[in-house]
């Protein structure tokens, strides 16, 4: 077991490095001037001597091998390099950013299970097959609806149509609710999707005919049996589903004017702030290897027939009998 | 091989009793029958076509709207005859009616017309997007699979890492990077969406080079990039398709987010998302200038992603 999680730690460092060495490649390696960058585009009376000045400030004048070793050792201390307009330091800005981001994000996520969950229940649970039809189609809507629109949608009905929560901002709790809607609408969507299908199979398999004959009720087979075996394959998808939310509040935390990483997100690539921009790329990816590692060491709690760290096959094998 | 044939409605005999020789010609009794000759050529996919849009409605739907939405595309004098950019400022801000189907905005253009124009910026940066992803992710996943070895596992592990940056702050980073504009973001969420791409081809073209008559091919002295381009591409493509149908929705709703937060097209040039920015500012005052042209955002994706399921499942029967 410790063996186990010792190779994936080494595994999820692995993507970390080639995670870094990509974006490298894609923000400095490319042609391009990010001394020009941190001068702006007002500076056009800039001489030579000042950009040189620059770039020996940010330890651009040295060669690219050079700067990604640099990147690469600062990075294994932590240190993710300084935003270029400002100066300070990259970890700092994501940090600070970090709280008002996770606020919305875990709200949407909750609501996000709750409403697609008790969607994909409902529609395998309903014997009225207008209904299920119903709910079928909703989430294949809720993935087309653009998450932009939605929150303006969202503005003009609670905000300005009936008062109830507030249109900008991060006071309260009251300022989370919109944001946090707008964030689940796709999140919940996908999770719907994903429940629904795999709830269908499961229903269909031999087990569930046996509980039936067992005589089991409706409610029991549905929510003893079938959920728990469904829940699984959506439970691999968790780490996508983060990237989605974390990626869904560049929109959302724009339309609600809340500060967040969403909105540093925003202003850094309008301000081609290239080390903050990597930064977070490089967060959003450390965010999803965790959160893989964590579904991989609690899979096993949940089923019992994968085992963690030895060969199934075996296992299978001996199960079987010739 | 209980064979149902979809235009007759008429079941082989029973594959139990059945020898090898009976269902052989079953199998060339039934082709025979199907529409165009055999089964594998254009007419009979295009009867097949015909037939799963004669069983769908909703699929029908989708690609008139889409058919629709790229006619608008090349020829939007055909829908309208008013002028996107030069507005009458005396009848700024009015609500839908006959004369302004989606009413005008706070210059007085008509915003039906602008969203017809906008058409053409929007699904020319998604068709950009999507040929970039479907180009380089095809060839990427082709070597991949086809290659195999060394080539394979770079060219995964590569992707594994693109795969667990969100595609939309792959997109951002990009941009960062390449610069603002419509052309920049289409390549941007174009690239974006590789990895996805050449997973699935990488795949497919496993599952295909490992068929009899691809080994066929090679016993027959054909050389590999004869073997790979005739027989394994054509035949590993299906997949392919549905996906590149997907993100051909994917790709509409990502442009317009970018375009929305402001790296895309510039105003007044007319483009889905930034029309919605722009009625942004106009909430309380002007309800059609954000609903409006998210509605036909939100038509045109869903379009896209029926026509990929409609596909999906047609391919799903083929096999």
């Amino acid at each position: 077991m410790s063996r186990y999680i010792a190779r994936r730690l080494l595994q999820a460092i692995g993507v970390l490095w080639a995670a870094y060495t990509v974006s490298f490649l894609v923000l400095y390696a490319l042609p391009g001037d990010p001394a020009r960058l941190i001068a702006g585009p007002d500076a056009t009376d800039i001489t030579p001597a000042q950009l040189d000045a620059l770039r020996a400030e940010f330890g651009l004048d040295k060669p690219l091998i050079v700067q990604y070793v640099d990147r690469l050792l600062g990075l294994v201390r932590g240190d993710l390099g300084q935003s270029l307009p400002t100066g300070r330091p990259v970890a700092e800005l994501i940090g600070e950013a970090l709280p008002s981001t996770i606020q919305i994000a875990a709200l949407g996520l909750l609501l996000a299970i709750i409403f697609g969950a008790g969607l994909a229940i409902l529609a395998t649970f309903s014997r009225n097959q207008a209904l299920s039809r119903l709910l079928l189609a909703l989430p294949p809507l809720g993935v087309a609806i653009p998450g932009f629109w939605f929150a303006l949608l969202l503005i003009q009905w609670f905000s300005f149509g009936l008062p109830l929560f507030p249109a900008v901002g991060n006071v309260g709790f009251a300022s989370t609710v919109l944001p946090a809607i707008t964030l689940a609408l796709p999140t919940g969507a996908t999770i719907a999707q994903l429940l629904s299908k795999s709830l269908a199979n499961t229903l269909r398999e031999p087990y569930i005919d046996t509980v039936r004959a067992k005589g089991a009720g409706p409610g029991r087979v549905h929510f003893r049996h079938a959920l728990r075996n469904a829940a699984l394959p959506a439970l691999t998808v968790t780490g996508l589903i983060v990237g989605q939310l974390l990626s869904g509040t560049v929109v959302a935390e724009t339309v609600f004017s809340r500060p967040g990483l969403g909105r540093v997100t925003a202003t850094a690539v309008a301000q081609q702030d290239i080390p903050l921009v990597q930064g977070i790329v490089l967060f959003a990816a450390a965010v999803f290897v965790v959160t893989n590692l964590l579904v991989d060491l609690i899979y096993p709690l949940l089923d019992p027939r994968i085992v963690i760290g030895r060969r199934r096959v075996a296992r299978v094998q001996t199960g079987v009998p010739a | 091989m209980t064979r149902t044939d979809s235009t007759t409605g008429t079941t082989s005999p029973d594959s139990f009793v059945a020898t090898a020789g009976d269902r052989f010609k079953d199998a060339v009794a039934s082709r025979r029958r199907a529409p165009g000759g055999t089964a594998r050529g254009a007419a009979g996919r295009l009867g097949r076509f015909l037939l799963v849009l004669r069983r769908h409605p909703g699929t029908v739907l989708a690609v008139a709207w889409l058919v629709l939405v790229l006619i608008s595309t090349v020829a939007p004098g055909l829908f309208t005859g008013q002028d996107p950019i030069d507005g009458v400022p005396a009848e700024k801000l009015t609500g839908p009616s006959a004369a302004h189907w989606f009413g005008t905005d706070q210059l007085g253009r008509d915003l039906f017309t602008r969203v017809v124009y906008g058409s053409a910026l929007t699904l020319q940066a998604a068709l950009i997007a999507v040929g970039i992803g479907l180009l380089v992710g095809s060839l990427l996943g082709l070597l991949a699979g086809f290659i195999g070895r060394w080539v394979d596992d770079v060219i995964m592990r590569i992707s594994d890492v693109l795969l667990s940056i969100p595609s939309l702050l792959l997109s951002l980073a990009l941009i960062t990077v390449l610069g603002f504009g419509t052309v920049n973001v289409a390549i941007a969420v174009g690239l974006g969406s590789v990895a996805a791409v050449s997973r699935i081809m990488r795949s497919e073209v496993i599952r295909v080079r490992n068929a009899v008559y691809v080994e066929a091919a090679l016993a027959s002295g054909n050389r590999w990039s004869r073997v790979l381009f005739r027989h394994v591409l054509p035949n590993s493509a299906g997949p392919v398709m549905v996906l590149a149908a997907l993100e051909f929705g994917t790709a509409i709703l990502a442009i317009s987010a970018l375009s929305f937060l402001g790296y895309g097209a510039q105003p007044p040039a007319p483009e889905w998302g930034s029309l919605v920015s722009t009625g942004r500012n106009f909430l309380t005052t002007a309800w059609w200038l954000t609903t409006l042209p998210g509605i036909v955002i939100a038509l045109t994706v869903l379009a896209a992603n029926a026509i990929s399921r409609a596909l999906d499942s047609d391919e799903r029967r083929s096999r």
